[in-house]
């Protein structure tokens, strides 16, 4: 729940749908552009009405996955034919690319009229606490960030919004100062009532009097959904560029898709051996940390957390997804592999019931956990948290493997040095 | 009340929402922080005005439900704190309309998923106001001693292992609101304990912020030590960096910010919190930390050291004499509640009642162990039903079939007989539906449909004790006894009861014994041999029948059986079934809309004036 990235696709489907509504007509957007996903064919929608632009048009084409930079990462393709785009198309589909940091598969494309333009402006909504800021310049394009000086910031009052600020008045003297000005109006008003948390339309141009978006990036506000979720027509939040999910992580995912609780898994290092299984949102992130700033970041395994009390069921599967991939392998220096079973202070979670499912998952793992000489490690308060602990200490005695259990008068991170330093 | 509190002893709130267990969460905590007055003033839950009971100690209280908000604050001025329960889709409405509420000084918004506008637009109109919000998306926040938000804090074990019944000196804001019990241990356990706690929400754009409530512990001079739970995202952080660096904040401030892994981290991991996430290099968590520590804060070396941290700067404060040591003060114990003392296996309370037939507990109702949907998925008919919930019993098709055919047969025999007369009386009456069916239901009894069971006592106990028809027969005589199901007021032999034939010829085809039935039928022959109208009438042959029935469906044992009879249970079937014409005759008088009803004097035999 929070702001999420939406396709380039979306962005400007959103805007051209309703800029109109915003307006009072005065501008319309034509929707001339058509998204490419794995296994479809550009081909195939030439041939239906209402797609002859992409035979009478040259057309641009760009992969749209949330990522930028596609120009200097050369998988742009300008002023091509619908022949070239197609064979454009299915050269790129598929194919592993790195962009920045981040290698992932290139899977959807935006393929739209190219634009031949000579003027690019720069235009982008920002969300503040008190305010939204509208920046503008006329010096739009890839070089926005070196030319960040000239760019103009206008001021919107979250209360009055723009009954409080003239827009043209703000605007510089320029060529397209009044078309400018009549666009920016109702593109604000679209913004705030759409849930739109980050905009940013660079560049866009002006040609015979309309103005063309040519690149967009924006973010919505997905807790708006239920206010404005009508007008978004069954908007896509793809998944961040690169990250490709591993089976076990796209199992938790299901999991925590179907349940009222809470389940991650991030899978960091499958040859770590620092596993931890941490209940609280709040407090996996500090064991993750703790580890880290002892300087065994390169260690740990996994990054993840379950909360909201999940059902003994999920637990148990959640638990036993973790211990499968810690008990792969054996550390191939015969090192200890360390399970850090954590937590704060519950408010309400039944500690106790929340073991139930660890514990069965342990006992069934009880032959691998020895053979890869795994030490366990509990810190755990709340309700019924004495039981849930006392259960804890009873499996050490069956299990066969060292589990050491802490109570809320232990820090709740000690245990990881305990582990680490042991 | 100074500006820089938000709370007090005396402080009293509105709760919205009925969120029962939140308020007595509320009021235990009054109770052991010895509290005079409840800190729950009233409840709103829209739409429903009452009264909700909850405990205070020991006793029981009362606080009043008002169906508006509106009502609430007007009749209850003296409560300036609003708990707001309502859910993310109306946060936002009713937190905007306390804003506008004088009286209401502070508002806490609950709800997780407020959508970020709507955060902001109560931002602005709050800072208009000049009122304090906490949250959205946060359980709240406690002032030891004195003040506790719905269910922060958690157990009344975990509050009284914190000591949060008393203040200690230690002013703690976090965005977190998961973390805060582990944190209020952390500080019971290396200082004196806390003040007073904020968990301002995770959002991106929570109410108020880190530095707001830093600001009010630095004006307050019961607060000795500030402690801060930052985290990784947003710049919240470097609002305090600019107040030390401008000589704001003068007590020494204790702040770990958390998620210095995400550098270990793959990009575009989302912890948890809506602002979690790092955008910029300034965002991380080691940014953060450095550069806190560089203005003068007290950084630990990682999230492990927070304690001992906070140790080193109470025991400073301690010897330099800021803080003096206070007596400890015991808190008074609050009783277990019944439930959880059960849960726990502390406690056991014998029973009032006993039901062995269905079970509302669970996900689905049951009759007997079988959940409704099946009964009606599964093709079955109201003799399933009748047969687990009289019998508890899954009898067999023959059998539920014949249970059903008893009820049609049953179901009406017109107008005249005295139930339908009494149900039409009443409606005519203008009594309800329900008043118009009891008055034809109590009817039923010894001379109006009850022979059904004494039917199959009296030829059941005759033919089990061995006696001849003919013995039988003389022996009622003697007694004088009308033999109950035998005899009707127009069927003879010559004129056979079309029902008695059609239930007869059924029970031929599909019972595996009609030993009973072929005994009353040698009854009848005798009875038929004294007076033509003496038949085995259909009460009869059903009581009759159904001790075939049950000898043949092979579940019953004698003394089941025998049990049936001594309970009454074929009774119910005629009450059941003549239900069926009992409301159809009240419902057809309404539809006529006919009169009330007085029956003709002509009709009537007056004697009283003749000396009778």
């Amino acid at each position: 729940m929070a702001q999420r990235g939406i396709r380039e696709y979306t962005a400007k489907r959103l805007i051209a749908e309703n800029i109109g509504t915003y307006s009072d007509h005065r501008i319309e957007l034509p929707s001339k552009q058509i998204l490419i996903r794995e296994g479809e064919n550009i081909g195939d929608y030439a041939k239906k009405p209402g797609y002859e632009w992409l035979k009478e048009s040259k057309l641009a084409i760009k992969p749209d996955q949330l990522f930028g930079k596609r120009g200097k990462s050369n998988l742009l393709l300008l002023d091509a034919t619908l022949d070239e785009a197609d064979m454009f198309i299915q050269e790129m589909m598929g194919r592993k690319v790195v962009v920045g940091d981040t290698e992932g598969i290139l899977k959807d494309f935006l393929v739209e009229p190219y634009v031949l333009h000579d003027v690019e402006y720069y235009l982008a909504i920002r969300t503040e606490r008190e305010r939204d800021v509208i920046h503008f310049s006329t010096e739009g394009g890839v070089e926005i960030e070196e030319n960040w000086d000239r760019v103009l910031s206008i001021e919107i009052p979250v209360i009055g919004g723009l009954d409080e600020v003239n827009v043209l008045e703000k605007l510089p003297e320029f060529k397209d100062r009044e078309i400018v000005a009549a666009f920016i109006e109702p593109l604000y008003k679209l913004f705030c009532d759409l849930g739109f948390a980050f905009l940013e339309i660079n560049p866009f141009t002006v040609k015979d009097g309309a103005v063309i978006p040519i690149d967009a990036v924006a973010k919505l506000d997905d807790t708006a959904a239920f206010e404005v979720g009508s007008k978004w027509d069954s908007v896509e939040f793809p998944a961040p560029f690169g990250r490709i999910l591993s089976k076990e992580e796209e199992l938790i995912t299901s999991l925590d898709d179907k349940s009222g609780a809470s389940l991650k898994l991030t899978i960091l290092n499958p040859e770590g051996r620092i596993w931890t299984m941490v209940a609280g949102g709040g407090a996996s992130v500090i064991y993750a940390d703790t580890v880290s700033d002892l300087g065994f970041g390169s260690e740990l395994a996994n990054y993840g957390e379950y909360s909201g009390n999940p059902t003994t069921d999920e637990t148990y599967v959640y638990a036993k997804t973790i211990l499968d991939l810690m008990t792969r392998k054996k550390d191939p220096q015969g090192r200890k592999k360390y399970l850090l079973i954590g937590g704060g202070i519950a408010n309400f979670t039944d500690v106790a019931k929340t073991f139930t499912g660890i514990v069965q998952a342990l006992t069934e793992y009880k032959e691998r956990l020895q053979d890869t000489n795994v030490e366990i490690y509990v810190r755990r308060g709340g309700p019924n948290y004495k039981e849930g602990l006392k259960i804890m200490k009873e499996l050490g005695k069956s299990l066969g493997v060292p589990i050491e259990v802490f109570g809320p008068e232990t820090h709740m991170t000690k245990i990881v040095k305990l582990a680490l330093e042991a | 009340m100074a500006d820089y509190e938000l709370f007090t002893e005396d402080t009293k709130s509105i709760i919205y929402g009925l969120q029962t267990n939140a308020i007595q969460r509320m009021l235990d905590f009054d109770y052991v922080c010895r509290r005079e007055i409840p800190s729950v003033a009233a409840v709103v839950n829209p739409g429903r005005r009452g009264l909700h009971k909850a405990f205070f100690g020991t006793r029981e209280i009362l606080i009043p439900i008002y169906p508006n908000l509106k009502e609430a604050a007007s009749n209850h001025p003296d409560a300036d704190v609003l708990i707001n329960f309502a859910s993310f889709r109306s946060a936002y409405p009713t937190t905007m309309e306390a804003l506008d509420i004088e009286t209401i000084r502070t508002i806490t918004i609950i709800a997780e998923g407020v959508p970020e506008r709507r955060a902001r637009e109560i931002i602005a109109k709050a800072k208009l106001k000049g009122k304090m919000i906490i949250g959205p998306a946060t359980v709240g926040g406690i002032k030891a001693g004195a003040f506790k938000i719905g269910n922060t804090a958690g157990t009344i074990e975990n509050i009284i292992e914190s000591k949060l019944y008393r203040p200690g000196s230690v002013g703690f804001v976090s965005k977190s609101g998961g973390m805060s019990n582990e944190m209020y241990n952390i500080i019971a356990r290396n200082t004196d304990g806390l003040y007073e706690g904020i968990a301002i929400g995770g959002d991106r754009f929570p109410g108020s912020t880190l530095i707001d409530h830093v600001l009010r512990f630095e004006q307050n001079p019961a607060v000795k030590i500030i402690a801060v739970l930052g985290e990784v995202g947003g710049m919240d952080e470097y609002q305090i960096v600019d107040a030390l660096n401008e000589g704001k904040i003068t007590k020494p401030l204790v702040i770990w910010v958390t998620g210095t892994c995400s550098k270990v981290l793959p990009g575009e991991v989302q912890f948890g919190h809506a602002g979690a996430m790092a955008g910029s290099d300034l965002e991380t968590a080691d940014a953060k930390n450095e550069i806190l520590r560089e203005a003068g804060a007290i950084v630990p070396t990682s999230f492990d050291d927070y304690g001992e941290k906070l140790n080193e700067v109470y025991e400073k404060l301690k010897l330099e004499g800021t803080i003096k040591e206070r007596d400890e003060v015991r808190p008074p114990n609050v009783p277990i509640d019944f439930k959880t003392a059960v849960s726990e296996g502390m406690v056991r309370k014998s029973t009032n009642f006993i039901c062995t037939i269905s079970d509302d507990r669970g996900e689905e109702a049951t009759y007997g162990h079988v959940p409704i949907s099946e009964f009606v998925e599964g093709g079955k008919g109201i003799g399933d039903v009748i047969s687990m919930l009289w019998f508890k019993k899954e009898l067999p098709s023959f059998a539920t079939r014949f249970i059903e055919m008893v009820l049609m047969t049953v179901a009406d025999h017109g107008p005249a007989v005295s139930g339908a007369h009494n149900t039409i009386v009443a409606a005519r009456a203008g009594k309800d539906l329900v008043s118009s069916l009891v008055s034809g239901v109590l009817t039923i009894g010894p001379r109006f449909g009850g022979a059904i069971n004494d039917a199959a006592k009296y030829f059941k106990d005759a033919h089990d004790r061995g006696l001849s028809p003919e013995a039988f027969v003389r022996e009622m005589k003697q007694k004088d006894i009308n033999i109950p199901g035998i005899g009707h007021r127009i069927k003879s032999v010559q004129n056979p009861d079309k029902r008695v034939e059609t239930l007869i010829r059924y029970a031929r085809e599909t019972f595996s014994s009609t030993e009973y039935l072929d005994y009353a039928l040698k009854v009848e022959v005798i009875t038929t041999a004294k007076k033509n109208n003496l038949i085995l009438n259909v009460d009869g042959c059903i009581g009759i029948l159904f001790l075939d029935l049950m000898k043949s469906s092979g579940v019953f044992t004698d003394e089941e059986i025998q049990e049936v009879i001594d309970l009454g249970y074929l009774n119910g079937l005629f009450v059941l079934g003549r239900s069926i014409g009992l409301i159809g005759h009240a419902l057809d008088q309404y539809r006529l809309k006919e009169r009330l009803y007085r029956h003709p004097q002509d009709d009537i035999l007056y004697l009283a004036r003749e000396g009778w």
